[in-house]
């Protein structure tokens, strides 16, 4: 039986949600200081790379 | 979205990626390394310095000395380190072709050479390349061109991420299923989660490509507009306005902005007649921003604190949202893992799309 579909919404929800806090990340960077330079590096490589760093790590968790 | 919007997507997304993946490669490989180009000039280049004494000769005595070192060199630019009392100024012979230049460091103390802290010849060679693949204007817009086809790519990508996740949940890779579908899935995941960070360098890459073209439109129109007709004297280096007096006046005219560099007669970034004495603000928002005053170089009144128009402050903001190098060593990073992880959509891209081709044949 193959999985059910779901509606674009649903399938775009985490990618929209990863862009906005991509962008606020890389502009907040750009057009704050002192603590926003951090956190915008912070927001940007977690919504990034987090995702892909979880798929890494359920693959380990995973293995036989 | 109908079978014929997916085939419609699907082909834009093959033909643009094709087209200039052997290019986006390029330009993620070098652009790897500049992003910590700052950081690779400082161990390459790093020696112990001292300036000569306290006090600060005056610019005009430093670009005499500087001139002095290149008989029949005209002044082109003079710019000024932040972190030490040294000004830099490059000069080129009058009929050189473009991008033939000289550039001295000199101790602002003394008019002595100062060890560079830029410029060295690896980070160089890599940021021509990265720029126009050592062919000028011609290989930047061409650059420009492929970075069009990356945007139109990872548009045409985005679209098609839908249906092609709709039985699938987020971030799921099909770890039991052939290796061509564990790199598609591989692919989708960090396309879409590269997807806005890869548009806006994208994006502010393009508009980096159109620099000469923007600042050649700047130049002919609104600081073009600026000269006096009635008043057709050449410049002469040797009878110039006092540089000292023209800083001083352009601080004035700009208060609380931070001093950036000059621009000489004759450059891309000023007319034949005016220094171009340029400032940036002292805030986040306006530290990217430049302001220019301009100063007849012959007469040295001040002629207009020229804004510049929206074009040439999108340009400005481009550089560092293109190279990440405006939020520290933290952002650097993130930068280069963005750029690693881009390397792979490209790659997994062109495995994607191989097996097909050799199967066909």
């Amino acid at each position: 039986m193959s999985p059910a579909r779901h509606g674009a919404p649903r399938t775009l929800l985490w990618p929209a949600i990863i862009a906005a806090v991509s962008l606020t990340g890389l502009f907040g960077a750009l057009l704050g200081d002192g603590a926003w330079d951090g956190l915008g590096a912070l927001m940007l490589g977690v919504a990034t790379l987090a995702p892909v760093a979880g798929v890494f790590v359920s693959r380990r968790r995973s293995a036989p | 979205m109908t079978p014929t919007a997916i085939r419609g997507w699907a082909w834009a997304h093959r033909w643009s990626s094709l087209v200039s993946t052997a290019f986006l490669l390029m330009l993620c490989v070098t652009g790897l390394p500049l992003v910590f180009s700052h950081e690779i000039n400082d161990a390459l280049l790093h020696r112990e310095w001292e300036p000569a004494a306290a006090e600060r000769l005056s610019l005009d005595a430093i670009l005499d000395r500087a001139l002095a070192n290149h008989p029949g060199h005209v002044p082109a630019f003079m710019s000024f380190d932040e972190d030490r009392p040294v000004v830099n100024v490059t000069s080129r012979p009058p009929d050189a072709p473009d991008g033939v230049y000289a550039f001295q460091p000199l101790d602002a103390t003394s008019g002595e050479a100062a060890p560079p802290v830029a410029g060295h010849p690896l980070v160089e060679f890599l940021l021509q390349l990265h720029t126009d693949m050592f062919l000028g204007l011609p290989g930047m817009l061409f650059l420009g061109l492929m970075g069009v086809m990356l945007v139109i790519a990872v548009a045409s990508g985005a679209a098609l991420y839908a249906p092609f996740m709709r039985r699938l949940e987020f971030g799921t890779v099909r770890r039991e299923k052939a290796a061509r579908t564990r790199w598609l899935d591989r692919h989708n995941l960090l396309g879409i989660v590269t997807t806005a960070w890869v548009l806006v360098v994208g994006v502010t890459g393009v508009v980096n490509t159109l620099a000469v073209p923007i600042t050649a439109h700047w130049k002919d129109t609104a600081l073009m507009a600026l000269v006096d007709a009635e008043d057709p004297r050449p410049f002469d280096v040797s009878n110039r306005a006092s540089l000292d007096q023209a800083v001083r006046d352009a601080r004035a005219a700009l208060p609380g902005m931070m001093l950036q560099f000059v621009a000489f007669p004759g450059t891309d970034y000023t007319t034949d007649r005016h220094y171009a004495v340029f400032f940036h603000g002292d805030s986040p928002v306006t530290e990217h921003l430049i302001t220019p005053a301009l100063i007849d170089a012959r007469t040295g009144a001040l002629t207009a604190v020229a804004r510049p128009p929206w074009y040439v402050s999108l340009l400005s903001l481009s550089q560092p949202l293109h190279f990440g190098d405006y939020g520290g060593l933290g952002l650097k990073i993130v930068w280069a893992l963005l750029d690693l992880a881009t390397i792979v959509v490209l790659g997994s891209g062109l495995y994607l799309w191989w097996p097909r081709r050799r199967k066909a044949a």
